[in-house]
């Protein structure tokens, strides 16, 4: 067989499967753009949802995950903290870093499934707490790993260097260890609220969802996701034409912090 | 007091990594001079590096470690302590701050020049800050950086150049006016003219201070030190004035390391 015939065969392959995969991606872009865009009035984001707009539905949504990064955060980082800086990589570590990981590819609706056992069916019903709990069990396990990962890249000997100094280990973590690892650090925290700011399984039964404007989070709380799959079930037009416009905000939001995300490492490595 | 000119003094030392079965250091005997530069050589393995990091106990920063015999720190206020018997934390960063040291690789901290120096100063319990600006600047100049760092001390210490970075330690390790200075192999991730500059800063530092250096490079050592020691497979083989060491050495093995007969 001729070997540059095979090259350039493989090659060929290789190319159409990129397009493929890149051109199911513009697909879904430019019709997301174009029936969103079109879809999309000024009213869309001064309105709440029972008047047809979604305004309600982002400071939900907003809040849902600001308050579960609140949670998540301080968590995560101290259980990464502690996994690379004080368990020596025991046996309790390697535990509870392969718990993070299976939790971190436990299906979202079953985390949802256990948030309705413990915070909606012993109480009235569907409130917003149970969604921001949901939430920031789905993103503990990612600034876990994230924090551990980063940690891990800083150099021992910074770490020595600081305890040959005279700093006691917790000063040494806390000013100079998280300092070094402050980038990468940040941008998985960014990373895996663009993640949980889009999710919708987490959400289904435990918040739900609420067509009014809210901020009590005993109540039903008004949710984007959850709009977004009960608008595009909907038999009329206006539903569906908001289903698009409020899938086209989400994914701008998640665009918009993935890319911050990419710009923080990108200028400050 | 009869031990005016040691600075430290390691007597029958042993030292065992956790989990392995032989000591990697065995009886080590060795008085260091006040005001001296003492180099140890020897081929990789043979302890050099793990009897440095007794020196501090740095060591203890990974438990498990079994210290047996003494090591004996003659401050020049006129204390003597056995560093091997600290137990607390406190006790640990007052030894540090008398027993500084410096690494193979340069270790700025991720912020500015100045506050890398003064890092350590606030760590030592310093606030006021008019006193820890003029030791800053002291260190400083006493580390021969000064004149390339001075009008740039808020800028991080990450954009300075390898060599500058090193000397940016030793002036971190210096502000704190340390009794003794560690160097493990402080020059082998340098180009010769940034080694050659931190040589004459550490024969410079002497006068103030007692220096023990690590080093694989036997030049270095002859240049530098006025005593040298020779360690191999975890023995203190020989130990003397470098002068002796290098020019009529004692031991066959000595002789052989230096002439590079192996290492």
């Amino acid at each position: 067989m001729n070997r540059l015939l095979l090259n350039k065969f493989i090659l060929i392959l290789s190319t159409l499967s990129a397009l493929v995969g890149l051109g199911f991606l513009f697909w879904i872009l430019i019709t997301l753009s174009y029936k969103g865009i079109s879809s999309l009035h000024f009213t869309t984001f001064t309105k709440d949802l029972v008047e047809g707009g979604i305004r309600n539905l982002l400071v939900g949504q907003f809040t849902m995950a600001l308050m579960a990064s609140t949670i998540a955060i301080p968590i995560g980082m101290m259980a990464g903290i502690y996994l690379r800086e004080y368990s020596s990589n025991g046996k309790l570590a390697s535990i509870i870093r392969n718990l993070s990981d299976v939790m971190m590819s436990a299906p979202s609706i079953v985390i949802g499934v256990f948030v309705f056992a413990i915070l909606v069916d012993p109480f009235r019903g569907y409130n917003g707490w149970a969604g921001i709990v949901a939430l920031a069990i789905m993103m503990i396990p990612i600034i876990i790993s994230t924090t551990d990962n980063m940690l891990s890249l800083v150099p021992k000997e910074l770490r020595e260097a600081g305890i040959a100094l005279g700093g006691s280990k917790h000063k040494i973590i806390l000013q100079i260890i998280l300092k070094a690892a402050k980038v990468g650090i940040t941008t998985g925290v960014l990373l895996s609220f663009a993640r949980i700011i889009g999710e919708t399984a987490p959400l289904l039964f435990t918040s739900a969802n609420n067509q009014f404007f809210t901020m009590d989070l005993t109540e039903q709380f008004p949710s984007l996701t959850v709009s977004i799959y009960n608008l595009a079930t909907y038999p009329d037009e206006a539903s569906r034409e908001l289903a698009w416009a409020a899938s086209f905000v989400l994914t701008a939001i998640v665009l918009c912090i993935n890319l911050l995300g990419r710009y923080i490492i990108r200028t400050k490595k | 007091m009869k031990n005016n000119n040691i600075i430290m003094d390691i007597k029958d030392f042993d030292f065992t990594y956790p989990g392995a079965d032989e000591p990697s250091l065995k009886n080590i005997n060795m008085p260091l001079k006040r005001n001296k530069i003492t180099a140890m050589i020897g081929p990789s393995g043979c302890g050099k590096s793990t009897l440095l990091r007794a020196m501090n106990r740095i060591h203890d920063l990974y438990p498990g470690n079994t210290y047996k015999g003494e090591i004996n720190l003659y401050s020049s206020d006129g204390t003597k302590q056995n560093i091997l018997t600290l137990k607390k934390e406190n006790d640990f960063i007052e030894l540090r701050q008398k027993v500084g040291m410096i690494f193979q690789k340069p270790t700025p901290f991720p912020m500015s020049i100045f506050d890398n120096v003064a890092y350590g100063l606030k760590l030592s319990g310093i606030k006021d800050k008019t006193e820890i600006e003029k030791r800053v600047k002291e260190a400083l100049k006493d580390a021969a950086v000064w004149k390339e760092t001075k009008d740039r001390l808020k800028k991080s210490a990450l954009g300075l150049s390898g060599g500058q970075q090193q000397r940016l330690c030793i002036a971190r390790a210096v502000a704190l006016k340390p009794e003794i200075l560690l160097f493990d192999e402080p020059t082998s991730a340098l180009d010769p003219i940034s080694t050659g500059a931190i040589e004459e800063l550490i024969s410079q530092l002497k006068k103030e201070i007692s220096v023990m250096i690590v080093t694989h490079n036997m030049q270095q050592a002859s240049r530098l030190s006025d005593y040298t020691a020779f360690m191999y497979l975890g023995d203190l083989i020989e130990y003397d004035k470098t002068n002796n060491i290098f020019l009529n050495p004692a031991q066959k093995l000595t002789e052989d390391y230096i002439t590079g007969r192996f290492g």
